[in-house]
């Protein structure tokens, strides 16, 4: 299908029907624009963000141990599950879609680090306005050159950015309560 | 929680820029800004659309600039019905997280529980017996006509034409009556299990399903007549809110929003998930991109959607007796009766309950047809007992991204027209 191609190609690899390219951070955007141009993935689905902190360990959300069996602590039953370690902390995905008579759908991939940045689509995809957005929002990812990156669906003044697996569930932090 | 916020300022404009080739403003394509130049006369007034307004759905803002009636500058503010259900469903086992995406998008709310279990089954590689899946599609049919009778009841009422409101609201009824027959409640019925459905139709579904689709033709005839052959529908419908064919693909807008701009795309005939590639139903477009368009594509796509329906109900008929759900201990509950006298199914009974199933490890992303358009769903399993990561592509978000772009140049009554004819839903958008 052509995906050698791809500028900055990592790897491209098929699961569950699904085909996904991993591709250099630095250059996201000429994949994307490749991807559009030559390849007519000319419709974006979706961008999905995922934090892979604790992946593979005891962050809420983790199965087991590697030790197996602890009837004690919830969730530990059976054999540990090691999954495939993760490259980086996060992940960001474009899900695109060529929007023709022979549909193809495609994974687009890149990883990055707490303090790495990855460049918008937006005009590639104008779509990607408030995708980016809410990736920024909820995941924290900054988006280089996006040109209204503000949150978009928690409060302006919100802090943290919640979708994040170090961020706490189950209350909102209590005013004042810091120096008690 | 310490996690660095950038402060990226005010974008900078110098007046109302576009994409090139296209409608959509630049540099921001949710954000139509007013010329400088139009703001310096001082005729240009700002106001807030919502978020308390009944035209808006739910709890949408709309920071309109007006000069007198005209839209000069618009952008949309979201996030006021934000209830963090990726987050929740991150902290449930699988089992326990089909209750979320049903809430999400209340008015699909079959179609996204749905969706959340075909991503399940896609990691799981459950085989989903046949009777399961046509009770799921006739189900997945009767919640189209659901949500566009709901849709079509409140775009009459904003349009003036009120009667249509309770015309729809009526019928509608009738269909919750069904959903309430199958699964015990109107709305959130959590009847989708992974590997197929919680329980079997009750006796009588097949024939009051039936009945329903005899009546509702006709009531399809006369919203047509109140519509489409209204001429003040007409009016405000006609030429109101253009966007064409490729400004809609490149705003991300899916569904009868893209089918209205004369695309012919369609998940169900492009992509066929559950039964559609063998039923008989037919792909409604239409090519002008208006409001009036997009309202057409919807009352005719109900039509079809009982075609559909109508299909499935002969086959659902067919299976009396046979299974609803797969027969796979590890995954699905033991048969009530089996608890009373077999320990190896209250042992798995006890396990699934406690503890859940196991979903092996990797990522998948599903999509499916729903009423306002594309629904997706990204799921990560690290192959434990909870989702690592669900993310929810919600239709409305990019259509109420795109509602500005569409509205620049029109008069604020078109504000109305064009966002009840979006079909956006605040609960999709903000999740």
């Amino acid at each position: 299908m052509g995906y050698e191609r791809v500028p900055g190609l990592v790897s491209a690899s098929e699961a569950v029907g699904e085909t996904t390219l991993v591709v250099e951070r630095e250059q996201l955007s000429e994949a994307a624009l490749f991807l559009r141009d030559e390849l007519s993935f000319n419709f974006l689905s979706d961008i999905a963000a995922a934090d892979y902190l604790g992946w593979g360990g005891e962050v809420a959300g983790a199965w087991g141990s590697a030790d197996g069996r602890d009837i004690n602590v919830p969730y530990t039953l059976g054999p540990g599950l090691t999954p495939e370690p993760k490259p980086k902390r996060f992940s960001v995905s474009y899900h695109l879609l060529a929007l023709r008579d022979d549909p193809l759908r495609v994974r687009l991939q890149t990883w990055l680090d707490e303090d790495e940045r990855v460049a918008s689509v937006v005009e590639i995809w104008p779509v990607a306005d408030w995708l980016e957005r809410e990736a920024y929002d909820l995941i924290g990812i900054i988006f280089e050159g996006h040109p209204n990156l503000v949150r978009v669906l928690m409060p302006e003044d919100w802090e943290g950015h919640p979708l994040r697996k170090d961020y706490p569930i189950g209350g909102e932090p209590v005013r004042f309560s810091e120096e008690v | 929680m310490t996690a660095k916020t950038v402060q990226t300022g005010a974008p900078v404009f110098t007046g109302p820029v576009l994409y090139e080739g296209t409608r959509i403003p630049s540099p921001v394509p949710s954000w139509v800004q007013v010329d400088p130049a139009r703001r310096e006369d001082g005729n240009v007034l700002q106001v807030n659309f919502g978020p308390n307004h009944p035209s808006t759905h739910g709890v949408l803002r709309l920071v309109v600039d007006l000069d007198g009636e005209e839209i000069v500058g618009m952008r949309a503010v979201i996030g006021y019905l934000h209830t963090g259900f990726e987050k929740s469903m991150e902290q449930k086992s699988w089992w326990k997280a089909i209750n979320y995406p049903s809430r999400i998008d209340y008015l699909a709310s079959f179609q996204n529980e749905l969706l959340f279990v075909l991503a399940i089954e896609k990691l799981l590689g459950i085989e989903v017996p046949p009777k399961a899946t046509w009770i799921r599609t006739a189900l997945a049919e009767l919640n189209r006509i659901h949500s566009h009778l709901v849709w079509l009841g409140t775009m009459g009422l904003e349009l003036g034409v009120q009667s249509l409101y309770f015309y729809c609201f009526d019928k509608r009824e009738q269909v919750l009556d069904l959903f309430e027959m199958v699964t015990g409640v109107r709305v959130h019925g959590r009847y989708c299990q992974a590997g197929g459905l919680a329980e079997d139709i009750p006796p009588g579904f097949v024939a009051d399903a039936r009945a329903f689709c005899r009546r509702m033709p006709k009531a399809i005839d006369e919203y047509e007549h109140m519509t489409q052959q209204n001429k003040m529908w007409q009016k405000r419908t006609q030429g109101i809110g253009v966007v064409s064919a490729e400004d809609a693909i490149r705003l991300g807008l899916s569904g009868p929003n893209l089918r209205g701009s004369g695309v012919n795309w369609d998940l169900r005939k492009r992509e066929p998930y559950l039964f559609y590639d063998q039923v008989d139903f037919e792909v409604p477009v239409y090519e002008r991109g208006d409001c009036y368009d997009r309202a057409r594509v919807r009352i005719d796509e109900m039509r079809q959607s009982l075609q559909i329906a109508e299909q499935c109900l002969d086959q659902i008929e067919k299976m009396a007796g046979e299974p609803w759900i797969a027969d796979d201990r590890k995954v699905v509950l033991p048969p009530r009766e089996e608890l009373q006298t077999s320990m190896e199914a209250l042992i798995h009974h006890f396990k699934l309950v406690s503890e859940g199933y196991r979903v092996p490890a990797g990522e998948v992303y599903v999509a499916i047809e729903g009423p306002r358009g594309e629904q997706g769903c990204y799921v990560v399993s690290d192959g434990g007992a909870k989702p690592w990561r669900v993310h929810f592509r919600a239709p409305s978000f990019p259509t109420i991204a795109a509602a500005p772009a569409l509205c620049q140049e029109h008069l604020i009554a078109d504000l109305i027209a064009i966002s009840a004819s979006l079909d956006t839903l605040m609960g999709d958008s903000d999740r």
